[in-house]
């Protein structure tokens, strides 16, 4: 089977379902979630088996690649749907309560649809390699999210987020497609394979200035600075679930990307100044994501500000430029193991986020405490998350940001990782603070926690991988193609 | 096989998680390891013990463990003898038997694994496994200012950690060695100008996990809010991790030390003489006995001083064996401490020196191992930390020709004076708790000695004070020319 199947069966699967949708009884939309999730687990499991695009097709093979780079990332993001899809599950009745008729599930059967659609995005941006495909698949991609962000339609706090989004999103489309402009102007080709070629032929000024365009858009996708400014707010607002998968699957879509564009400038003679652009953007990342999250009293808005931390850790990764080595993982495999982890702790972060909340009705840190008590487990399993989350060692969270730490400090960037230190540092006290409120505070509420068996089956099995993958991270290794 | 030594603990606090019996199920784990720690004394050297299969085949890390020469066993038996005394003498607020004795276990565990590692990445992961539970359990089961002890341990030695973290890695890749286990990276050459900086960076991070003057302000507030057992496990096991640290990665940073040796100096000289005079003015037993383990951290550090003046460790064959005899009295001695300490509060309620007095009448036994191993601490002949204390203050004279004194050995002299310091304050506190007409704390009626169950794990402990104090050679023997061809095992692929 040729590879670019993946994405048309995601997507014709949203279709149908979009369809049926229409027709389904009002309680029964939740048989949209899984349907959506067989889809999914259905081209995730096509995905390992999936061939290269057919050569012959020489338009097509312009446009898509299938190496391992793209395999990974496709592979990352249907997991993240999957997870996402679950999570959406669980939280249908309060995305019913600000949809429509908030005793139906009416108005829940789209959501499930519009993360198929996202996903395909992404799918297509893991293998996009010319300009062109690259902007069309990231606008299916951030134009499904603005609706995803902004579904709860009759809460204040998502319509702001959703307005925040789209605008923000807007104007990084508008850098991007400025972007690609120059460089084509500069190549004469949006291929990027070409681009390549010819960087050193071009005019480095006109290079630079439209990469630097792009990089600002990428950043809006990634969440670094100086596009970071509307990951806490949309963060916050949006359901549980978009949030999680902003986090991790528009995230990891952005960096293939960011990948993918910045290969040729980083193998060619302006790769010291692309390395010093990266190198500035990662510190500053790392020391605004770590430093803001300090203060934070609500913890959808603390994962806000930690992601926007791991961007700058895994940006630190790509700036920190190698090609590996038999016993050195390369900047690209360092990223892609990284986001591996990622993907594990915190969709495992938004899992017991959403349990808390729904169990308190409320987001804050504050909530958490006196867990210790009520729910012994749940407390222990978020116990491992957070660990993992701040970088404990003996947990797969160390692995990332050894590995990202690794090659910063054999590329030398002195600056970008003192600063990650302190980062770290402010890491383990602000993710403290969860473990703090567990055990060492006591909530007025002493009743016990209800959880579904869904939410407690993933986390419980989220939690144990970041543990098990710390003593055996070798199959991680062999995902991203090793 | 030796990660049984660490799959035991681990294994027993899960257990214990998921509803085994906490305090049966911890006193078997820690037992059944010092009973394998013990039996291991004869049989170290067999490559029975060393494994190393590969995790991760890029970059090259290796899940091994092993003894990689005699300092590892004396760790071990060292960590094997206080967890279990620590299991077996703390007493457990009521309801929290699963918290305490799963964390006692882990810390532990995690301190086995960090000294029996023979792969430079999980001798640092393994510390870190043993530091999260102390923290927890300062902060929920500490008593006193336990929240605020627990806050300030968690960023001290996290900051520690870290700043250890970057040292290590600049080390390997500075190394050029291929995988992380000791055995290929204490081969491996660094450039001298490099190794300074490493060198700056490892002193800091282990220097603040060891309570090196001024990072050491952590210390002595959370000791004495830690549950007993805690304590004994931090400060006689888990703070040795630093210097096993410093011993074992010498070699590869030796001329880099050489930069920092007068400012070691001074610091230790901080921890010896000003931590001294501290400890000198401190009102309450615990508080007390935490400084002087921070202060008594300054020999240990003189050794290692001499060690760097010296260059290797064939120059100044005394230096390290005087630091790991050193390491292993003060481990227990300290541990004894805490453990009779904790006793006296439950006895009387209160550790304050001034509500204290004329104990050793209504509990004479319990004066009578105080006693023994405030001497110990002191540096009295016939005990551990004589031996220890006895060969550092050689080592800082080994290889003076009469000529001018060196820097370490005006330290060393200086750090003498650290002795009658430690007499000092220990012999007051001796006096303030035990002797003297007896207040109404610690009244016969009220106070009663010793039960059995308590004697066993601090006989135990005095017996290795005893063994070691009148028979050094007992740990020397295993010391003696193990350094260069330790059991590296074969490598499982």
């Amino acid at each position: 089977m040729s590879a670019y199947w993946l994405e048309i069966i995601v997507l014709l699967g949203g279709l149908l379902l979009l369809v049926a949708e229409a027709f389904l009884a009002p309680k029964r939309k939740i048989g949209i979630a899984y349907t959506a999730i067989f889809f999914l687990v259905l081209t995730l499991v096509f995905h390992f088996f999936a061939q290269d695009a057919n050569i012959a097709n020489k338009e097509l093979a312009r446009f898509y690649s299938w190496d391992s780079q793209a395999k990974f990332f496709k592979g990352l993001t249907l997991l993240a749907s999957i997870l996402t899809l679950l999570l959406a599950i669980d939280f249908r009745k309060t995305l019913s309560k600000f949809t429509a008729n908030p005793d139906s599930e009416d108005g829940t059967g789209e959501y499930y649809c519009l993360i198929l659609f996202a996903c395909a995005g992404m799918m297509w941006m893991a293998s996009a390699k010319d300009l062109v495909s690259l902007f069309v698949s990231l606008e299916l991609t951030t134009i499904t999210f603005y609706i995803l962000v902004g579904f709860m339609r009759r809460n204040v706090g998502s319509l702001e987020a959703g307005v925040k989004y789209l605008i923000l999103g807007a104007l990084s489309t508008g850098f991007l497609v400025y972007g690609i402009s120059w460089i084509y102007g500069a190549t004469g080709s949006t291929d990027l394979t070409v681009i390549g070629e010819k960087i050193a032929g071009s005019n480095p000024t006109y290079l630079l200035f439209g990469l630097s365009l792009i990089l600002i858009s990428l950043a809006f996708k990634v969440g670094a600075v100086p596009m970071h400014l509307w990951i806490p707010d949309v963060y916050q607002g949006a359901p549980t679930p978009t949030t999680a998968f902003l986090s991790v699957a528009s995230k990891a879509a952005g960096f293939a990307v960011l990948l993918r564009v910045l290969e040729p400038f980083l193998n060619s003679p302006l790769a010291g100044k692309v390395v010093f652009i990266l190198a500035v953007l990662a510190g500053a990342t790392i020391l605004l994501g770590n430093l803001a999250a300090i203060p934070q009293k609500n913890f959808k808005r603390l994962l806000g500000y930690s992601s926007i931390a791991n961007a700058g850790f895994i940006l630190m990764a790509v700036a920190a430029w190698t090609p590996g080595s038999d016993t050195a993982l390369s900047s690209k495999e360092v990223v892609m193991f990284y986001l591996a982890i990622y993907l594990i702790m915190t969709f495992a972060a938004f899992f017991i986020l959403a349990v808390i909340s729904r169990n308190t009705g409320s987001d804050d840190i504050a909530a958490f405490e006196g867990l210790g008590t009520r729910h012994p487990l749940l407390a222990f399993m978020t116990t491992i998350v957070i660990g993992a989350l701040a970088g404990v060692p003996l947990t797969a969270g160390f692995l990332g940001k050894f590995f990202a730490f690794q090659a910063a400090i054999n590329a030398g960037l002195w600056v970008p990782v003192s600063l990650g230190f302190v980062g770290v540092a402010a890491g383990f006290y602000y993710y403290f603070q969860i473990v703090r409120a567990m055990y060492w505070r006591s909530s007025l509420d002493e009743s016990p926690l209800t959880i579904s068996p869904l939410s407690l089956y993933v986390i419980g099995t989220l939690s144990l991988l970041l543990i098990v993958l710390a003593f055996t991270p070798q199959p991680i290794l062999w995902l991203i193609g090793n | 096989m030796s990660i049984l030594f660490v799959l035991i603990p681990i294994l027993g606090a899960l257990a214990i998680f998921l509803g085994s019996k906490a305090k049966p199920t911890a006193l078997l784990a820690s037992g059944l390891n010092l009973f394998l720690g013990l039996g291991c004394l004869f049989c170290w050297k067999a490559p029975i013990w060393s494994m190393s299969p590969e995790i991760l085949s890029k970059p090259s890390i290796h899940l091994a463990f092993g003894f990689y020469d005699g300092m590892s066993v004396i760790m071990m038996i060292l960590s094997v003898l206080v967890l279990f005394t620590a299991t077996m003498s703390g007493k457990c607020p009521e309801g929290r038997e699963k918290l305490w004795y799963s964390s006692l276990l882990l810390i532990g565990g995690g301190a086995l694994g960090a000294f029996l590692a023979t792969d430079l990445f999980f001798f640092y992961a393994f510390h870190e496994l043993a530091l999260i539970p102390t923290f927890l359990m300062i902060g929920i089961l500490g008593s006193g200012e336990r929240k605020e002890a627990a806050w300030k341990i968690t960023i001290y030695l996290a900051l520690g950690s870290i700043i250890l973290l970057a040292g290590l890695i600049w080390l390997v890749s500075a190394s050029g060695s291929e995988t992380w286990l000791f055995s290929e990276l204490l081969k491996s050459k660094i450039d001298p100008s490099d190794q300074t900086w490493i060198a700056a960076l490892l002193i800091v991070g282990f220097g603040i996990l060891i309570s090196l003057f001024p990072f050491h302000s952590w210390a002595a507030p959370a000791y004495a809010s830690a549950p007993a057992p805690v304590a004994m496990l931090h400060a006689g096991v888990l703070k040795k991790f630093g210097l096993y640290g410093l011993i074992r990665l010498y070699p590869m940073v030796s001329e880099g030390m050489q930069h920092w040796l007068g400012v070691l100096i001074v610091l230790l000289l901080g921890n010896i003489l000003w931590v001294g005079f501290v400890t000198i003015n401190q009102k309450r037993l615990d508080t007390m006995l935490g400084n002087s383990s921070v202060m008594h951290m300054g020999y240990i550090f003189l050794a290692f001083a001499a060690l760097i003046q010296a260059g290797s460790f064939e120059a100044n064959p005394l230096a390290k064996p005087a630091a790991v005899v050193l390491m292993f009295a003060h481990g227990v001695s300290i541990a004894l401490l805490f453990m009779l300490t904790d006793t006296i509060r439950r006895k009387t309620g209160t550790v304050e020196l001034a509500e204290l007095g004329g104990l050793a009448k209504a509990a004479p036994r319990l004066a009578f191992l105080f006693g023994l191993a405030g001497m110990a601490s002191i540096g009295l002949p016939g005990l551990a930390n004589f031996s220890g204390e006895v060969l550092v203050f050689l080592s800082g004279f080994n290889g003076y020709d009469g000529g001018k004194l060196g820097c370490v050995q005006v330290a060393t002299i200086l750090a003498l004076w650290g002795v009658v310091i430690s007499a000092v304050y220990m012999l007051r506190a001796f006096r303030e708790t035990f002797q003297g007409p007896a207040v109404p704390a610690t009244s016969a009626e009220k106070v009663s000695d010793f039960g059995p169950f308590c004697q066993i794990p601090a006989a135990l402990l005095a017996i290795a004070l005893l063994v070691v104090g009148l028979y050094p050679n007992s740990l020397l023997n295993l010391l003696k020319g193990s350094a260069p061809e330790a059991p590296t095992g074969q490598t499982a692929e």
